[in-house]
């Protein structure tokens, strides 16, 4: 569904993504994992278009992608729920979610998408009238993830749901990952809890300063004793 | 002479100063740009309706009050092509340079403006020459005799102008907080790169933004004419000077704050002519108050009247 082909970024002179390839396949969660600075937010941001690459390719259910600018690739089907969540802080709940809609035009399935981000996520619904920025950090990353399931994307992008969430409110976060799978859509997530993220994963990619250096299934890496050393914090 | 007549001409001055100030804030609250050639719109605004009238009433000396809607029509879309050019042409290929160099291209396009109006205005034939001051068409219903109204004098003009503002305002609000391009805009000025991956064109909100600046000053430009009777090429640069200190003053990126904070520059700088005694008093410090509050203002409250904390607009 989405290949990436030797992508080269780079800020000024300073390449932060050094010629990756990875690829996820439709209706799979697949994890990018990585150290601080490893490059794994570059990434998301240049699939998305909000930055172009030096070199290498992105491709998007058979569209190479990585020349199309960001307000258009979330057109084809493609979210991206950025790191930090980047809600909009003084526009109210429902406000925020209705963004995540802009780009569509089908009055009748925008309402029941928001429903459905509404059921998923009840706080939501009880204060959609608020303004965003008044919302917890966990409350706000939910805003952010049902902002992203308006445009109706099939595949999602989510650069580190869980930064900042309690245990349970991160539990919540990876439930609503693994529902969101069953239901059909293809999800790529960037984690720093690398055991949750592999608990979910069907496949995972480890990224270090700009490069994969490792890859497998989510039990692989699990078991793998140089992920376990660098990532799963066991000696 | 009452205190209302002064109060009332410092609102009248004081809307069309908001009228301008809208532009700079919004420009501003979008792309963090502050467009100093946007006085030349309200300029160029002015001509745009003095043109549309040469061009439909000055053969027949036509006065009727509706061409005024016409005038404004014919300024908006002047002031508003002009605007949209500038964007596109001068200020997109310098977003990511430094602050410096929209500053210097500001410069050269309020020069540039200045100097076409001033050097070609004429050359069209049938146009006055615009090297001085040229009269601006006096529609009766908006410039006749002043009407007597609970103790003070209101000249025509200022009715005109206070409700062009009035209007503008409201147009504005629902614009913003009621559409979903409105919405877009505010998306876009908390957080441009996140509002991009919600399928927002951000080029498209910037020359929007643009456009509606231009049209408001645009509408303040034919307002100024009205009300003094003569429009020229250099009006843009003290107006949109001290339209600029009302945006400041106001809070600069709030749109609310550079209404207020037009107002209030054009009531103080109204009393302080009348009531400030002595050497400082009178018409020829007129064009100082408008600094002086701004100073006062930049010490004591610099994020403006209604300007949020610096810290809530990261
Ligand atoms: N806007 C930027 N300008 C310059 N360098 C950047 C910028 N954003 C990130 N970097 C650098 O690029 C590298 C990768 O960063 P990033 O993609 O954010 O990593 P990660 O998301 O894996 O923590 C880091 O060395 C970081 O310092
Ligand atoms: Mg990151």
């Amino acid at each position: 569904m989405l290949e990436v082909k030797d992508l080269v970024v780079a800020y000024g002179k300073v390449r932060a993504v050094k010629g990756i390839s990875f690829r996820v396949p439709q209706g799979q969660v697949v994890s990018l994992l990585g150290t601080n600075g490893a490059g794994k937010t570059t990434t998301l941001r240049t699939i998305s278009g909000l930055l172009r690459p030096e070199s290498g390719e992105v491709w998007f259910e058979g569209q190479r992608i990585d020349r199309v600018p960001a307000h258009k690739v979330v057109q084809l089907g493609l979210a991206h729920s950025p790191e930090g969540r980047r809600i909009f802080p003084r526009l109210s709940v429902e406000d925020n979610l209705m963004l995540g809609a802009f780009a569509r035009k089908d009055a009748a399935g925008i309402a029941k998408d928001l429903q459905r981000v509404f059921a998923l996520f009840e706080i939501l619904k009880e204060r959609r009238s608020q303004p965003a920025g008044t919302f917890s950090g966990g409350e706000q990353q939910m805003l952010a993830i049902g902002r992203a399931m308006m445009s109706r994307p099939r595949l999602l992008m989510l650069d580190e749901p869980s930064m900042g969430l309690s245990p349970l409110m991160m539990q919540k976060i990876m439930g609503t990952i693994a529902e969101l799978q069953s239901e059909g859509v293809t999800i790529l997530l960037v984690e720093q809890n690398a055991a949750a993220a592999l608990e979910l994963s069907d496949h995972a990619y480890v990224l270090e300063v700009g490069n994969i250096t490792l890859d497998g299934t989510g039990r692989q890496l699990l078991d793998d004793d140089r992920v376990k050393r660098a990532y799963l914090g066991e000696s | 002479m009452t205190f209302l007549d002064p109060l009332i001409n410092g609102l009248s001055l004081g809307s069309l100063y908001a009228l301008i100030a809208v532009g700079y804030t919004v420009v501003y609250g979008i792309v963090q740009l502050i467009n100093f050639a946007h006085g030349e719109i309200f300029m160029v605004g002015a001509f745009g309706a003095l043109s549309t009238w040469i061009v439909l009433g000055q053969a027949s000396a036509n006065l009727s009050w509706w061409m005024l809607p016409l005038m404004l029509v014919g300024g908006m879309v002047v002031g508003v092509t002009v605007a949209v050019l500038m964007e596109r042409f001068a200020y997109r290929p310098l977003r990511h340079a430094p602050r410096l160099a929209p500053l210097i291209t500001a410069i050269g396009i309020s020069v540039f403006l200045q100097e076409f109006v001033r050097l070609f205005y004429g050359a069209i034939p049938g146009f006055p020459d615009a090297k001085a001051a040229v009269v601006f068409p006096q529609i009766e219903f908006f410039t006749g005799p002043a009407i007597e109204f609970g103790g003070a004098v209101i000249q025509r003009a200022t009715f005109f102008t206070l409700g062009a503002l009035a209007v503008s305002w409201a147009f504005l609000w629902f614009f913003v907080n009621k559409t979903k391009i409105g919405r877009a805009m505010l998306a876009t000025s908390q957080d441009p790169d996140t509002a991009r991956l919600m399928g927002i064109d951000v080029n498209r909100i910037i020359t929007i933004a643009f456009a509606v600046g231009a049209a408001l000053a645009a509408i303040a430009g034919t307002a100024h004419g009205l009300r003094y009777g003569n429009i020229d090429f250099k009006m843009g640069f003290l107006a949109g000077l001290k339209a600029f200190t009302a945006a400041v003053l106001g809070g600069i990126g709030n749109i609310n704050g550079a209404v207020v904070g037009g107002l209030v520059l054009g009531v103080v700088e109204s009393l302080a002519t009348v009531y400030v005694p002595g050497q400082f008093g009178g018409a020829a410090w007129k064009d100082v108050w408008a600094f002086v509050l701004l100073i006062i203002v930049l010490v004591f409250r610099p994020q403006g009247i209604m300007g949020a904390k610096v810290v809530d607009r990261a």
